[in-house]
């Protein structure tokens, strides 16, 4: 279980640079070559040829609603068994730690929920668990998108939020509208507690948003959506990416999928703020689905190449969109380099957790959870901890 | 005394590389036979290391037998730091080959007791039974790893100060701040290199040729510390054009006749 393991022949990123390097693991932890070495007089016991590809840490998806025709939101009863099929579907896609998102619900569900998502490991069962991702219910009526208005709550204080959410440990983020009464105090508690705050399904103005900024929140749920949409004399939560009033880097998901997300407002975003692109897939059940009409909860939903459509209609269902997808669309739409656009569902979404040093790298010490991608972007294979948990090469 | 004379730096890598080659794969290492070879850091070796790694690639050298021993290293830098001599080391050649980790010594420039561990790096060559190979670079003031001009021509493996020249031609590495310059490096002394079987010196540029002038047309003189391997028996000098540009012209001519009998040290054997 000791034995160093050298990576070889790959480009790997780190420094924000690809460069061609080995990566050594030991115990699942990267390691420094050079103080193997020269401390510990060793070199590697086994050697993996990479057979030149791009070696990128794991991906994190920060918003996924389900996938393999599980809804995290309605599964109460299987809900492990659900997370658990998730979790082992997103190793395909390079995805090693993942926040299942739970949409506006009644209290009961987030009680009975949370007390069975737990934070886990990664392994060849499945991608890391990092903690769930609460998106509402204290979100705008106004900007409701598909959540159900009549689980909506208002903001009465801090007691609201553990009234309605009971538990909070395995709470990761919580997506709230930060014009509601209270947002602020609200938001200081959680992110006292470490659960970052992040703002979406709002019609917040600028300054609104500064406040819930500099009370905690760090992050913008899915940029541009169910949000005022961009003003001159007022931006919104859209003119956080520019405002000087924040303390912070601020993050923001997008779901660049090619469909739900313009080209033209990727890029607007990703000049404006490059550092705190965060790609996200947002994605339902139908993700991960070959073609054809599945029942999926109350809906019928087709789903053809690229879109999942209500049956018969041609209303968009939601995201069917993959992570290494919405990179490589990322990357084409945005003109950004192969750095750029990994780094945006990795490092990015690492740092608007404050898990940088574990995750979403390849630096000394970080956790050894790694994609092999072609040059394309193309998932060849994924590891956990240094375990390969997935390959496309049958 | 030996001076091979090339066209330029690229070719001084190779004939540097493979003279070295042919040196550890006549001497036939083993498991009980190891090749010491010295080791200097620098821009001037950089061309030769990536040789010697493509012959290491390509199965025509294997350095599972050899012992190394490098020149120098910084004082209270740390190890890891991209600048100290360890990492260069590893960047440029290490990684890239078979050695043993067990069979590569560097000073440890973050030693509690630096005086204890240049006596050890001295016993440690004794140990191994000597450098068979001590290959070297030179500074423009004709140092020889740290021993700066003024260095005592019989000097064992020590703490030394660096000139101030030598400080500022490195802020570059350091974001041109001088305040995080090393001072002192530990460094073999001239003595020890002297003790070598054999040496080898690269010596390429022009900013390089007042020193190499010093180094084989001047007397032996410890203000040009390279100077002394005149008087060692076996020394081989190796330049490019550039360098000899303050060579009279007889030196010149006089080694370039002896090429043909030099190119037949890196003529590529075939194992017999």
């Amino acid at each position: 279980a000791n034995k160093i393991v050298q990576f070889h022949n790959c480009r790997i990123l780190r420094n924000h640079r690809l460069i061609w390097d080995d990566l050594w693991v030991r115990n699942g932890i990267i390691q420094n070559p050079r103080l193997l070495f020269f401390e510990e007089k060793k070199g590697s016991d086994i050697k993996i040829d990479c057979k030149g590809k791009i070696l990128s840490p794991g991906f994190i998806d920060l918003q996924i609603n389900g996938g393999f025709e599980i809804d995290f939101s309605s599964n109460v009863e299987n809900v492990e068994f659900g997370v658990q099929k998730v979790a082992k579907g997103l190793l395909q896609y390079g995805v090693t730690s993942f926040c299942p998102t739970i949409v506006t619900s009644p209290s009961h569900i987030y009680k009975a929920i949370l007390a069975k998502i737990q934070p886990k490991k990664g392994s060849k069962n499945g991608a890391a668990i990092l903690g769930v991702h609460l998106e509402g219910p204290f979100i705008c009526h106004e900007k409701k998108g598909a959540h159900p208005e009549k689980f909506i709550r208002k903001l009465t204080g801090c007691d609201s939020v553990l009234e309605v959410y009971g538990d909070l440990t395995n709470v990761k983020i919580v997506t709230l509208a930060p014009e509601l009464d209270n947002a602020c105090e609200v938001i200081k508690m959680l992110s006292e507690k470490g659960i970052i705050v992040s703002l979406g399904h709002s019609v917040s103005n600028l300054e609104q948003a500064e406040n819930a900024v500099n009370s905690g929140a760090k992050l913008i749920t899915h940029l541009f959506n169910a949000m005022l949409p961009f003003h001159h004399r007022d931006p919104g939560i859209v003119g956080l990416l520019t405002s000087k009033k924040i303390d912070k880097q601020i993050y923001y998901g997008m779901i660049s999928d090619g469909i739900h997300t313009n080209p033209a407002a990727l890029r607007i975003a990703h000049r404006a703020n490059p550092k705190g692109m965060i790609l996200v897939t947002d994605a339902i059940s139908a993700m991960g689905l070959e073609p054809g009409t599945y029942q999926l909860g109350q809906q019928h939903v087709t789903i053809d190449e690229k879109r999942a459509f209500v049956a018969n209609t041609k209303t968009l269902a939601g995201s069917i969109a993959t992570l290494p997808h919405c990179i490589r669309h990322f990357k084409k739409a945005t003109l950004s380099s192969i750095e750029e656009a990994l780094e945006a569902a990795t490092l990015h979404p690492a740092e608007c957790l404050g898990m940088e040093n574990t995750i979403g790298t390849l630096n000394y010490g970080a956790q050894a959870d790694f994609v092999l991608l072609t040059d394309d972007l193309q998932v060849y294979s994924t590891y956990i901890a240094g375990q390969l948990v997935y390959s496309n090469s049958q | 005394m030996r001076l091979v004379i090339l066209d330029d730096y690229d070719k001084v890598s190779l004939w540097a590389a493979k003279y070295i080659r042919n040196r550890i794969n006549e001497f036939n290492p083993g498991p009980e036979k190891f090749f010491v070879l010295g080791l200097p850091t620098g821009s001037t070796p950089l061309g030769t290391y990536k040789k010697l790694i493509e012959f290491y690639k390509s199965g025509a050298l294997s350095f599972k037998y050899v012992k190394t021993f490098n020149m120098d290293e910084y004082v209270n830098l740390p190890r890891d730091h991209p600048e100290s001599y360890h990492s260069f080391m590893w960047e440029n050649l290490f990684k890239h080959i078979d050695i043993d980790p067990k069979n590569a010594h560097i000073l440890d420039g973050n030693a509690e007791d630096v005086i204890k561990e240049c006596q050890s790096f001295e016993d440690k060559i004794k140990e191994a039974g000597g450098v068979n190979l001590f290959v070297g670079g030179i500074g423009p003031d004709g140092h020889i790893a740290f021993n700066e001009p003024g260095s005592s021509l019989v000097s064992r493996t020590r703490v030394k100060t660096l000139a101030q020249d030598t400080i500022l031609a490195n802020a570059r590495f350091f974001d041109n701040d001088l305040s995080q310059v090393p001072r002192q490096a530990l460094t073999v002394g001239v003595g020890t290199v002297m003790d070598a079987e054999e040496v080898m010196i690269l010596i390429t540029g022009a900013h390089k040729s007042y020193a190499l002038h010093k180094a084989i047309e001047g007397g032996v003189s410890h203000m040009w510390t390279v100077s002394a391997f005149q008087q060692h028996p076996r020394t081989i000098f190796i330049c490019d054009e550039d360098a000899t540009l303050e060579l009279k012209v007889k030196t010149v001519k006089y080694f370039k006749g002896l090429m043909e009998i030099h190119n037949k040290l890196v003529e590529e054997r075939v194992p017999t």
